[in-house]
């Protein structure tokens, strides 16, 4: 008790405060009076007595100080006076000390904003009960799709049989239409079974879950909403519940609205949650997969238990139906990879390269403050001539280093927030959606935790680099040595060290950025088999009720062609059921008339086109024709083909003619009666696929894509598309017009994003790592202008001071560009996972780099060498 | 004056409460001076030393300080008990004795080994 309140009084003693130092001073000085005339009185002269006095008291200023030490903390106190002091000497150095500043604010800039994604997305825990415990759950076709989709009779059935999970449901996010006021909308939603939310461990914050049973036909329609639907669209009324939407022309009751913090990435955006009520022709045939399945596992039950239980279940479900399960295996992912497993390599590689420049940047500071050290060796000679210990001297360099570490987080966490701000403001509003979990982007806990640690390492690496340099009784013997002679050795040994690690960073980062940049090249120049300039799409949606009907759906397609065609400006017009260069696609079954089939899965991707469609697009016919206007069901059906569709099921044969049996009508051939040019029908880094093409008016869809061909502008295409559409009905949903342009390169957008921020990380590296050089070098130069001098007094010749200072360049360059390359094909065979059409030891890049690398840096030391080759022999012998 | 002790570590502290106890109000010349008058002139005092325990005491708060003037008219601080330095006496001394008598029972007993 009495220790903590002296201990409060010292605290307070830590403020400035000369009155107390005044009144300390003057109660000893009153006091050797009292004493002085005591003397006096016992008969000594004045002298004595003062003398006497001063002895007996021990003297005047060690008492004082004994006095102030225990009237505040002497460590603290010394703490506070070096860091005025050091914040003094910084400002006498204004320059050094903003270059420092910004470097290291650069470095945690990066860092820290990259790893706030780094949190966002792959640290902070799911907004579910006990996400570890979730799992994704697929159906597998070996070599064609590794995590496929679950069939509803599968899913119910591996549901029924399972014994390794307490919980296991479907989801199936849908395009629907959303009945309003002013017409038809597109809405975001998802199907799922009844257990869905239970499954994740989540509830409504308002009303109820989905009953058991409430996903079956019989049961009334229910949708749950997303929270950010409940505020948009019902400004967060809590007397939503009860209330009627009209979804896909079913009424459906609202029962619940989500969490706020409630995310579901791989069916996001996701306005409103209906149930199953597994109706459609799809959903009853085992053959047609549409559902993901997520899983909760039974307490005990490990990942593989639960692998090798689902896999058993799909062996005896194979056996069972052989004619739509062959083949048909099990896989199971862990839910976290299902929701991040794609930016995780990227977001790490982003984290490693923005911790090699944080590297490169720290690098540069510490040797800078080598540097300055060594220019300061005679002040501190001083200081500790005059009596300063060697922990004083060291005190004063870890305030420098607070200091600066102090000053450069600030900056380099506060830039990091606007980074984050501008990172997420580049990222297109359509990705943005469906990554949720960026919602959680900011200076979280563990950012700034993370912030703290760059710093703390920071701080004890400035604050110790100057002192390993030098120890004291070296410092006296600089202070014998005066400036001449062999100052600068500690540097040159240190800090070409240093320089090697920030060239070989360097060349890590830029052959990092090198090989990105290739993968970006050779995606974007990946052959398309379609013309993208001047083409426009736009997607087009009409309610099933009006138009699911053949006749129906074809006199629309008539129309909308009609109507489309007569704006000025548009040259062709075609229409297909998916667009090249994106995702979505529905597979199709078939055998071959006159060859045996076992059952194996000719599972191949199908697109329905109208006859103007390839001409539009600017697709190659190779052989054979197009289809025909008349062409519909009541003609013999017909199918053009791609190249690796030949090359896979009609290798060195005419496909021309052959005919197909779909599965799902195997009475009825279809005749393969044109070839066309491969298409990029997936996205740019995927494989190309044997790809059929349907003739819309034999297979029609009421969910399409209109393709214009224009001359001129074709931005102001688009809003005249849609005004075209709507006059034919109001009640047609037209979304996402766009230009073929447009959506390659929102498909290479995580490939130039990533190739953008690690080239940016890069040349940033190679400025740093270069400047770091040519301070190593330019120094050197310096220290060394007397034995130039010499050198150059004794005839030695320009070319032979360039030589001398370019060798000592030469190596370090040589040894940082070797360490570098070394390291980039290790760091390289990382990340091949995102890397496109290069392989992790291009040769190409790695020595385009170290060609970069090595000029740039010889750029950088011939300054210094030339300032060298051009000194006055006589001048530079009477420097110093 | 040979003979002369050095104050023992930690009873600075009670010898000045004492002192305190015994004369009231005093200023720090005087506390010295009393202390080695009281210990027969067989301690040696170092004046300085007696600053930090001094001001320890008051962080303390066993003790307050006040500027007043002394007899011959000299300005001086002068320090008092307070309630809390008088609470601090009677356990101070009990501590002590305590300790006086522990340390006697040894000497005793080498007493009667001998």
């Amino acid at each position: 008790m009495k220790t903590l309140r002296a201990f409060f009084a010292r605290l307070t003693g830590l403020l400035p405060n000369s009155r107390n130092d005044v009144d300390r001073a003057a109660e000893i000085e009153a006091n050797l009076q009292l004493h002085i005339d005591d003397n006096i009185r016992q008969g000594m002269t004045p002298e004595r007595a003062r003398r006497e006095a001063m002895l007996k008291l021990g003297g005047l200023e060690p008492t004082k100080e004994a006095y102030r030490d225990q009237a505040t903390f002497p460590l603290f106190e010394n703490l506070i006076r070096d860091m005025r002091f050091a914040v003094r000497q910084l400002r006498k150095n204004a320059g050094f000390t903003i270059t420092a500043v910004l470097m290291l604010a650069l470095g945690m800039c990066a860092s820290v904003a990259i790893f706030a994604f780094v949190d966002a997305a792959l640290l902070k825990p799911l907004p579910y009960k006990d996400p570890k415990r979730l799992v994704g759950v697929y159906e597998k076709l070996e070599k064609v799709c590794p995590l496929c989709n679950l069939s509803y009779p599968d899913f119910l059935d591996w549901k029924r049989q399972n014994t390794v999970f307490s919980a296991f449901d479907v989801y199936n996010r849908q395009g629907f239409m959303l009945k309003t006021a002013s017409g038809s909308q597109r809405a975001f939603a998802t199907r799922v079974s009844d257990g869905f939310f239970r499954t994740l461990g989540v509830s409504p914050i308002l009303g109820r879950n989905f009953r058991a049973g409430e996903d079956q036909l019989a049961a009334p329609r229910t949708v749950i909403l997303s929270y950010s639907v409940w505020q948009r669209s019902y400004g967060g009324a809590a007397d939503v519940l009860g209330k009627s939407v009209i979804l896909n022309d079913d009424a459906t009751v609202i029962i619940g609205v989500l969490p706020r913090d409630f995310h579901f990435a791989p069916s996001e955006p996701t306005d409103y949650w209906v149930t199953m009520h597994a109706s459609s022709e799809c959903d009853l045939r085992r053959s047609c997969h549409s559902l993901y399945g997520v899983a909760r596992l039974k307490d005990g039950v490990s990942f593989q238990t639960a692998l090798a239980d689902v896999t058993e279940i799909a062996g005896r479900l194979e056996k069972q139906y052989p004619g739509s399960n062959k083949e048909q295996g099990a896989n199971l992912s862990p839910l976290s990879e299902v929701i991040s497993g794609t930016v995780r390599p990227i977001l790490l590689v982003l984290l490693a390269g923005a911790c090699l420049l944080l590297l490169i940047a720290a690098v540069n500071v510490a040797s800078l403050l080598l540097v300055r050290t060594e220019s300061r060796m005679r002040e501190l000679a001083i200081r500790s001539g005059l009596g300063a210990s060697a922990a004083r001297i060291t005190g004063q360099f870890v305030a420098e280093g607070l200091v600066l570490v102090g000053m450069g987080s600030v900056l380099g966490v506060a830039s990091a927030y606007w980074t984050m701000q501008i990172l997420t403001g580049l990222i297109s509003s359509d990705m943005l959606l469906s990554m949720p979990y960026l919602n959680g982007l900011g200076l979280t806990p563990r950012v700034l935790a993370f912030a703290g640690l760059i710093a703390l390492f920071a701080a004890v690496l400035f604050s110790f680099t100057p002192t390993v340099s030098l120890s004291l009784s070296e410092i006296r013997q600089r202070l014998s040595e005066g400036s001449r002679g062999s100052s600068g050795n500690t540097w040159r040994r240190l800090g070409s060290k240093l320089v090697v690690v920030e060239l070989a960073t360097a060349v890590v980062l830029l052959a990092g950025a090198g090989l990105l940049g290739q993968s970006l090249y050779r995606l974007l120049t990946v052959k398309l088999g379609l013309q993208p300039d001047h083409l426009v799409v736009i997607n087009v949606a009409a309610p099933n009720t009006r138009y699911s009907k053949d006749p129906q759906a074809i006199e629309l397609e008539r129309k909308v062609i009609a109507e489309v065609s007569a704006i000025p400006g548009v040259n062709s017009l075609g229409i297909a059921t998916k667009s090249p260069v994106s995702y979505q696609g529905n597979t199709t079954w078939f055998k071959i008339a006159g060859r045996p089939w076992y059952g194996e899965h000719n599972d191949t991707p199908f697109v329905c086109v109208t006859p103007d469609y390839f001409k539009t697009i600017g697709a190659t016919l190779l052989r054979g024709r197009y289809f025909n206007e008349s062409e519909d069901s009541t003609k013999p059906l017909v199918a053009i083909v791609n190249q690796t569709f030949v090359r896979q099921f009609f290798p060195n044969e005419e496909p021309l003619g052959k005919r197909l049996l779909p599965l799902s009508d195997p009475a009825v051939p279809t005749e393969i009666v044109g070839l066309v040019e491969d298409i990029k029908e997936g996205p740019l880094d995927s494989e190309t696929r044997p790809t059929l093409y349907y003739p819309f008016t034999q297979n029609t869809d009421t969910y399409f894509f209109l393709f214009a061909r224009t001359t001129g502008a074709e931005s102001s295409v688009v809003p005249a598309m849609s005004a075209a559409i709507h006059k034919i009905d109001p009640e047609i949903v037209t979304m996402r017009g766009q230009t073929m342009s447009e959506q390659i390169s929102q498909s290479a957008y995580i490939h130039r994003s990533l190739a953008l921020l690690v080239g940016g990380f890069a040349g940033l590296a190679l400025l740093l790592g270069v400047i770091g050089l040519y301070g190593v070098i330019a120094y050197s130069v310096s220290q060394r202008t007397r034995e130039i001098g010499v050198r150059m007094a004794l005839g030695a010749e320009r070319t032979n001071v360039y030589r001398l200072i370019l060798k000592d360049a030469g190596g370090l360059i040589a040894f940082g560009v070797v360490l570098g390359i070394l390291c980039s094909i290790g760091a390289a065979h990382l990340m091949e996972s995102i890397l496109f059409g290069v392989t992790s030891r291009d040769v190409p890049t790695l020595a385009s780099v170290a060609v970069i690398l090595s000029c740039s840096a010889l750029l950088a030391s011939f300054i210094p060498a030339r300032r060298a080759a051009s000194l006055n022999p006589v001048e530079a012998l009477r420097a110093e | 004056m040979a003979d002369k002790t050095d104050v023992w570590q930690g009873t600075l502290a009670l010898m000045v409460l004492k002192t305190l106890e015994a004369l009231g109000p005093l200023h720090g010349y005087g506390i010295a001076r009393r202390i080695e008058q009281t210990s027969g002139d067989l301690l040696s005092l170092n004046y300085g030393t007696l600053y930090p325990a001094l001001l320890k005491l008051e962080q303390e708060g066993a003790i307050a300080s006040e500027w007043g003037v002394s007899d011959n008219n000299r300005k001086a601080k002068f320090y008092k008990l307070t309630r809390a330095g008088k609470k601090q006496i009677e356990q101070e001394t009990r501590n002590w004795e305590q300790t006086t008598a522990i340390l006697a029972r040894f000497f005793a007993s080498r007493k009667e080994l001998a």
